[in-house]
């Protein structure tokens, strides 16, 4: 489904990312750990197409076509996601708006009709009932004064609507209490499909206790050191990244 | 996203910059008693009104132009200007619309502006102004069972000359400001309105203005007159065609709001706004004033100022009788080489008087938007109120936003509050709502209809759904 061969991007002068290999098959789900400055949110914001950051060198093929050639929002029309990891206010735009928009364009790009507003307002309060999220959620304005934990669940929520092919999470556990972590970490875990990739940037092992990953991923100073199952999530855990940061 | 970007995606072509070929009757450019004289025969007006225009035009003599405004232009040549252009076929104007011409029809087609069928199912009267005279009134019979008048002022010189006398330039006196003499000499027509004591106006009124003529400046006038209890909500949109020299637009809007009555005051500014070098487009200098002059009377101004080269406008209330209101709400649009200086007046002058305003401007491009507005109160407005809200969006970083509040507060009990914020559309915004699937130029209209939200709530779904076509964007939440 994704896969990522000696990515290098900057910003201005930076190199952030230097030398990304990463393949990700379809069903899987991926989580990539590491300190404070890594690359781990830079190597998100690439693959969803934030124009930041330029890209030096290598190439990301998702289903075929090379994605570093589309625009963001082509990518979403193809099937990409980004949960953010601090999503935007816009002020004056309610949520609903914002969902039925981005929904039906989506849609409308997979050659499917636009949803008529009572199958819309079905649909949403089935997700908003998922993310135990009350139904006063859609007509406030777009994250404007959500607090953190209420960011994270609109971004999931807009997740389980737009059903994407590939989910890229950002930290999407930080700023998160117990209860909020645990109704996020099963809304994860209820998009997973074989149909469907993961990968889950994050910077602590608890959001992978709910969301066991298949595969976790220890990025630092621009560069995959390590790779392995979710027992490798448990052992950052215990020992930090000193060591693996020296390697 | 780059500035180009931004440019194109905001920099979209005037839509109505078509030029209608009638055969018109102009008057040769210039201005003097004799212009002015001419106009008047050609009126048909009475006597008195000559006189009126001929006080009037002695008062502009003796004025100079404004010069306070944040504005830029080289000075107007007054003596360049054609101050009176008809259609030539019009005669006395048309009874019907079949009477109309029909490349006028067709004009009115191309600008969205339904005055056949479609518009009457829907209950909007619409009195159309092209160039100076008044072409096709709607609805007349209707509105004449509620006893309603709503004609061309032109007309209601001789149907109601006793309501013209009493309430022409009472709002806005002939030597107010510079431009308002000017109008007040040389204007050519406009809307009249009066809705007598405890009547409910049974449709939206709507007058288009268009500026067809090359080198001709439009000086229309308005006067709306609601008497005791009654009610009417007025709607105004305006387009010019697209030409390489600067139009002059001079118009007054005189609003009266008697006890308990209310006015609803809506406006859609879509002038020529000029090339991006800022090579032609209108020069639009107006003054808008409605006095509520019984106790609990209320007017509102809303208003989207999208086009213009030049918009120095600032609609006002004075607020003279014991527990009225004033509203204003405003979407002011300057991108290019624009430059808009609006805002309002809210004068409290009895007690227990009430304002709001809500202005929002948005900067793009090169354009230079300033909020001017006097918050007024005079000694006896006891426990008078208001609240100001001023918002600034910018787009791009060539562009700018000025505020100018001014407050005199002469009565001690008055409360005042005054907001105001200035912000940017984001990057972030923008790539947030693009990873959603909305193209850039969707990303950007979202935002700045979230931004303007406030105030298009305020304006008549009717009209809402005109403003969207006008402006091609969409109207998010104002009419859905």
């Amino acid at each position: 489904m994704l896969s990522i061969r000696n990515l290098h991007a900057r910003v201005g002068d930076k190199p952030i990312l230097k030398g990304i290999n990463l393949e990700i098959n379809a069903g899987e789900v991926h989580a990539i750990m590491g300190p404070n400055g890594s690359g781990k949110s830079t190597l998100s914001s690439v693959l969803a197409g934030r124009d930041d950051y330029e890209v030096t060198d290598g190439e990301v093929i998702y289903m075929g076509q090379n994605l570093l050639d589309l625009e963001p929002e082509e990518r979403a029309w193809a099937g990409v996601f980004l949960s953010f990891q601090y999503p935007v206010e816009i002020p004056g735009v309610k949520n609903i708006y914002l969902l039925k928009a981005a929904l039906n364009a989506v849609r409308e790009h997979r050659g499917l009709p636009e949803l008529k507003a009572g199958e819309f307002l079905k649909l949403v309060r089935e997700k908003l009932k998922v993310m135990q999220m009350d139904e006063a959620f859609l007509h406030r304005n777009v994250n404007e004064g959500f607090s953190g934990g209420e960011k994270k669940r609109n971004e999931i929520l807009q997740m389980q609507l737009l059903e994407p092919t590939l989910a890229l999470l950002d930290e999407t556990d930080s700023g998160l209490d117990v209860d909020a972590l645990r109704v996020v970490g099963e809304g994860i875990n209820r998009m997973r499909a074989p149909d469907r990739s993961v990968l889950l940037v994050t910077h602590y092992q608890r959001l992978l206790d709910i969301v066991k990953p298949d595969f976790v991923h220890v990025l630092a100073h621009g560069e995959i050191k390590l790779s392995g199952d979710h027992t490798l999530a448990e052992k950052l855990e215990r020992e930090g990244y000193e060591g693996i940061e020296a390697a | 996203m780059s500035q180009q970007e931004i440019d194109q995606l905001v920099d979209q072509d005037y839509k109505y910059g078509f030029v209608t070929d009638i055969e018109s009757d102009t008057l040769p450019p210039g201005l003097n008693e004799d212009v002015i004289r001419e106009i008047s025969t050609r009126k048909g007006e009475p006597e008195w009104l000559l006189e009126w225009r001929l006080e009037a035009y002695a008062k502009w003599l003796q004025m100079t132009p404004p010069e306070w405004a944040h504005l830029e232009y080289p000075p107007i040549d007054f003596q360049s200007i054609s101050y009176f252009s008809a259609p030539k076929k019009q005669g006395d104007g048309p009874k019907s619309l079949d009477e109309v011409d029909p490349a006028l029809i067709e004009t009115y087609n191309k600008l969205g502006i339904p005055l056949e069928e479609q518009k009457m199912l829907a209950g909007v009267a619409v009195d159309a102004v092209f160039d100076s005279v008044s072409v096709v009134t709607t609805f007349k019979e209707k509105l004449h069972e509620a006893g309603v008048v709503f004609c061309p002022l032109s007309e209601a010189v001789h149907s109601h000359p006793e309501l013209v006398k009493k309430f022409l330039g009472s709002v806005v006196p002939q030597n107010d400001n510079y431009y308002a003499a000017l109008n007040s000499a040389v204007f050519s027509d406009g809307s009249f309105v009066y809705i007598p004591k405890g009547v409910r106006c049974p449709m939206e009124l709507s007058t288009y203005f268009r500026i067809n003529q090359q080198n001709t400046g439009q000086f229309e006038r308005t006067l709306i007159v609601a008497e005791e209890g009654s009610y009417v909500s007025y709607l105004e949109g305006c387009t010019a065609p697209q030409r390489d020299e600067n139009q002059l637009h001079a118009a007054v809007v005189e609003l009266v709001a008697e006890t308990d009555a209310e006015i609803k005051y809506s406006t859609v500014q879509n002038w020529f706004a000029g090339d991006d070098e800022g090579k032609g487009g209108i020069y639009n200098f107006v003054t808008k004033r409605g006095e509520c002059r019984g106790d609990r009377a209320k007017i509102s101004w809303t208003q989207l100022e999208t086009g213009s080269a030049i918009t120095w406008k600032y609609p006002s209330c004075v607020l003279k009788g014991a527990d009225s209101v004033g509203e204003f709400y405003s979407v002011a649009v300057a991108g290019k080489k624009q430059q808009a200086d609006t805002g309002t007046k809210m004068i409290h002058i009895g007690p227990r008087t009430r304002s709001t305003i809500i202005s929002k401007g948005i900067s793009t491009a090169r354009g230079q938007n300033a909020y001017r507005g006097l918050v007024k109160v005079l000694p006896g407005a006891v426990d008078a109120r208001n609240f100001t809200q001023c918002d600034s969006l910018l787009i791009g970083d060539q562009c700018g936003a000025h505020t100018f509040p001014y407050v005199e507060a002469e009565e001690p009990s008055a409360q005042l509050e005054h907001e105001a914020t200035t912000s940017k559309v984001s990057d972030d915004q923008l790539f947030y709502l693009r990873t959603r699937g909305m193209s850039e130029e969707d990303a950007l209209n979202m935002v700045v209809n979230g931004f303007c939200k406030e105030v298009f709530q305020k304006l008549p779904m009717e009209f809402a759904v005109e403003a969207e076509a006008l402006l091609g964007i969409t109207l998010e939440g104002a009419v859905g």
